[in-house]
């Protein structure tokens, strides 16, 4: 343990620029699956939350248990679809961080949406008859209750981005942890541990909890600024 | 009172409405004119806010019309009835965003909404509360609110489902002279009310309901006074029957 | 502000932050190759690629898999070339038509490793099938890739000539790669095949020492190929010959022999031995 708190510290303080890569690589992919999966996810979730339609009972539950879709499955079914002898594979990009960021995209939207859509409900059995009375339907209501709800919502995205950046089933098969192109934190501790090189292992996973914990840190301090308008 | 086109006089014919079979408004006629100030009397139950709803286009009815003297609830592209629900509706925002929220859903261009919520709140008296989160406001504040930021959309009527029920005598008081200064400006005012006296001194004619129907219409000062059905005299008389 | 004005903005503003502070690194020339965990764990490519890429401008990048996967990934085309530990399904590759031809590189060698107290009494021996035959009836632990891997092919290779089809509680299949499985044995105190690279580099060895070395039938070699761009036609055809020219030349053999764990060579270069 002494051993791993040193690695980690002397991976830190040393700036080590093929360490930089990783840590820049692994915020890259997660934030952008994140991104992305807030881009469709929130909007998606809202309107969940506010359309009757035949069938959305079970949408909401397929939804909901596709949060607990494994990584190295949706890893693999990106890598069929990606492969050049799938589907997708005129695209390319099989080994290379956008596939990561697809894969993890699949992982994250997901949670985004079922969680969006649990709080946009609650949201929506509150404000329904208001928003209705104002006239105000479709985008312009789901806009308002993403923004009213953007406390509980800044929590959801924070649950995805958790399970992408504590992943490494789906990018190390889509990225094939290729040494300063493809190698995130998690694929580098992964690694790591194979080579028995435990001490650099934990030490990985020690920056990579640090960086974690200062993401929730900073999205902490945004919701409490709105807070104070959001009892 | 004003230069432009007024969607009263209402008329509401033979409204009726069922859920699940259940007959819960059974033939409401209702018209309101220009300034008019309505209370709907009668116990819980007796379809008063069902009735705010169907006038207001919140619930469809299964049979009858609601008519607007224009024809349309609208002129020039916006809703010229607002409501204000029983427990106000507080977005997750200061006072006065809820009333720009509510303005620029409405449809006011964005360049006035500024300008107009500030008014709406000082015109009842607000200001202090305008950058207070709207959710932490008293009971009192939150109707007061409700009801500035329904102003606030220049509505020719304003339906309001028991504007007064939760409040003590002080806020009551507030609330009635809101009342008050909506009908100097030539606001018609519908709302439903268990307050006898309320009606008796805010409101120019009642409605007295009894299951789904109302039982007994005309001036206030008449009914009240002196009210001809046995049903509408029992309310009064504050023994209910129903 | 409502939502749509704020939450774009604000991602808009992380990923540009993020754009600017991490220019993904974007080469104009690379090539991908499919390799195995002992080639890459060992720190080879670490030593060895830079040099090729001074010299020629190409970035290799390398995907580390067991060699039944690395061969599958260039079957669909998602390598450039192939560079793996199996010579009989090297030659089955080329012969399919997925590869263009086979060349050898270098070669190792396995070696049985094994928990320092040795139950199964092999330790010293050079006589491989005859160890595993002495580990499967004494029922000692023994760990295996089971992973279709190179090794894992040279594993199943050793238990036939030994005649014994491992089977039983003492027969653990990791279905992990050389370090995972290495870990394991560490900690079960089991026997394992590894690759003698992989072994030094390892770092977690607790317990473990190696039983059997020596055995003309533990050698190990390397072959390259180049994915079939008749296949493929998006293979880099070109530089994927480079990288293979460069291996098999004097240059590159010579980085290879020059690659050093603990003053100790871990790879032999034999491009040109004949029947490699």
């Amino acid at each position: 343990m002494d051993g791993a708190f040193a690695q980690a510290f002397k991976l830190i303080l040393g700036l080590d620029a093929e360490f930089l890569g990783i840590v820049g690589l692994s915020l890259w992919v997660t934030l952008s699956a994140v991104a992305i999966s807030a881009a469709i996810g929130l909007p998606l979730g809202a309107l969940l939350a506010v359309c009757r339609f035949p069938g959305r009972g079970a949408l909401i539950v397929s939804v909901n248990a596709l949060m607990g879709l494994p990584p190295v499955v949706a890893g693999l079914l990106v890598y069929l679809a990606l492969s050049r002898a799938g589907p997708a594979g005129f695209l390319g990009i099989l080994f290379t961080p956008a596939a990561m960021i697809v894969a993890q995209t699949i992982l994250v939207l997901p949670i985004v949406i079922a969680l969006t859509r649990q709080v946009a409900e609650d949201m929506w059995a509150e404000y329904g008859d208001h928003l209705a009375s104002l006239g105000q339907t479709g985008r312009a209501a789901i806009s308002t209750l993403l923004y009213d709800g953007r406390l509980a919502l800044a929590v959801t995205l924070l649950a995805g981005f958790g399970r992408a950046a504590a992943e490494v089933g789906a990018v190390m098969i889509v990225g094939g942890n290729i040494a300063g192109y493809t190698r995130t934190m998690t694929t580098a501790i992964a690694l790591e541990t194979s080579k028995g090189d435990l001490a650099l292992a934990l030490g990985l996973g020690i920056v990579l909890l640090a960086l974690t914990l200062s993401i929730n840190m900073i999205v902490f301090g945004a919701t409490r600024l709105w807070h104070h308008q959001l009892r | 009172m004003r230069d432009r086109p007024s969607i009263l006089p209402l008329a509401a014919y033979g409204l009726r409405f069922e859920m699940a079979g259940i007959r819960l408004i059974d033939g409401v006629d209702l018209a309101v004119g220009s300034g008019e100030c309505v209370a709907l009397l009668g116990p819980n139950g007796s379809g008063k806010t069902l009735t705010l709803r169907l006038l207001h286009g919140l619930d469809v009815p299964t049979s009858g019309t609601v008519r607007w003297a224009t024809g349309s609830d609208k002129v020039a592209g916006r809703k010229r009835h607002a409501m204000v629900f029983q427990k106000p509706v507080m977005l997750r925002r200061t006072a006065i965003a809820n009333v720009r929220h509510a303005l620029d859903a409405a449809g006011f261009p964005r360049a006035e909404i500024t300008e107009r919520a500030a008014a709406a709140l000082a015109r009842f008296g607000l200001q202090d509360l305008a950058a207070r989160p709207a959710r932490v406001l008293s009971g009192g504040e939150q109707h007061r609110l409700a009801i500035a930021r329904a102003a606030a959309l220049e509505p020719d009527i304003l339906f309001m489902d028991e504007p007064t029920a939760a409040l003590d005598p002080s806020a009551t008081r507030q609330i009635e002279a809101m009342f008050a200064e909506l009908k100097r400006v030539g606001i018609a005012l519908v709302f439903s009310t268990h307050d006898i006296g309320q009606a008796r001194r805010v409101a120019d004619r009642v409605a007295i309901f009894g299951k789904g129907r109302i039982v007994e219409e005309g001036p206030a000062e008449e009914i009240l006074a002196a009210p001809q059905t046995g049903e509408a005299r029992a309310f009064i008389a504050g023994d209910l029957p129903w | 502000m409502t939502l749509r004005a704020a939450l774009p903005q604000f991602s808009a503003a992380v990923l540009l932050a993020l754009m600017v502070a991490f220019p993904v690194r974007a080469a104009d020339r690379f090539i991908t190759v499919a390799s195995t965990t002992s080639t890459e764990n060992s720190g080879l490519f670490e030593a060895i690629l830079p040099q090729f890429a001074r010299s020629t401008g190409i970035e290799v990048r390398v995907v580390a898999q067991g060699t039944g996967q690395a061969l599958r990934t260039a079957r669909n085309g998602d390598a450039d070339v192939v560079f793996v530990h199996a010579k009989a399904a090297e030659q089955k590759f080329v012969a399919d038509g997925f590869g263009v031809n086979r060349n050898p590189v270098m070669f190792n060698d396995f070696v049985i490793v094994g928990p320092k107290a040795d139950p199964a009494k092999v330790d010293g021996m050079n006589d491989a099938p005859v160890a595993l035959r002495l580990i499967a009836s004494t029922g000692a632990p023994f760990a295996s890739r089971g992973d279709d891997s190179g090794t894992h092919r040279a594993e199943r290779r050793l238990w036939q000539w030994a005649k014994i089809t491992p089977t039983g509680s003492w027969y653990r299949e990791t279905g992990s790669g050389m370090g995972a499985t290495l870990n394991i044995a560490a900690q079960t105190n089991a026997y394992a095949l590894v690759d003698r690279a992989t072994w030094l580099a390892f770092m977690n060895k607790g317990q473990l020492a190696i039983a059997v070395e020596g055995d003309k039938r533990l050698f190990n070699q390397y072959g390259v190929i180049l994915v079939n761009p008749k296949k493929h036609p998006h293979v880099k055809a070109a530089d994927g010959q480079a990288f293979i020219d460069w291996l098999t030349r004097p240059e590159g053999q010579k980085a290879i022999a020059g690659f050093k764990v603990g003053g100790q060579q871990l790879f032999f270069p034999n491009a040109g031995e004949p029947g490699a």
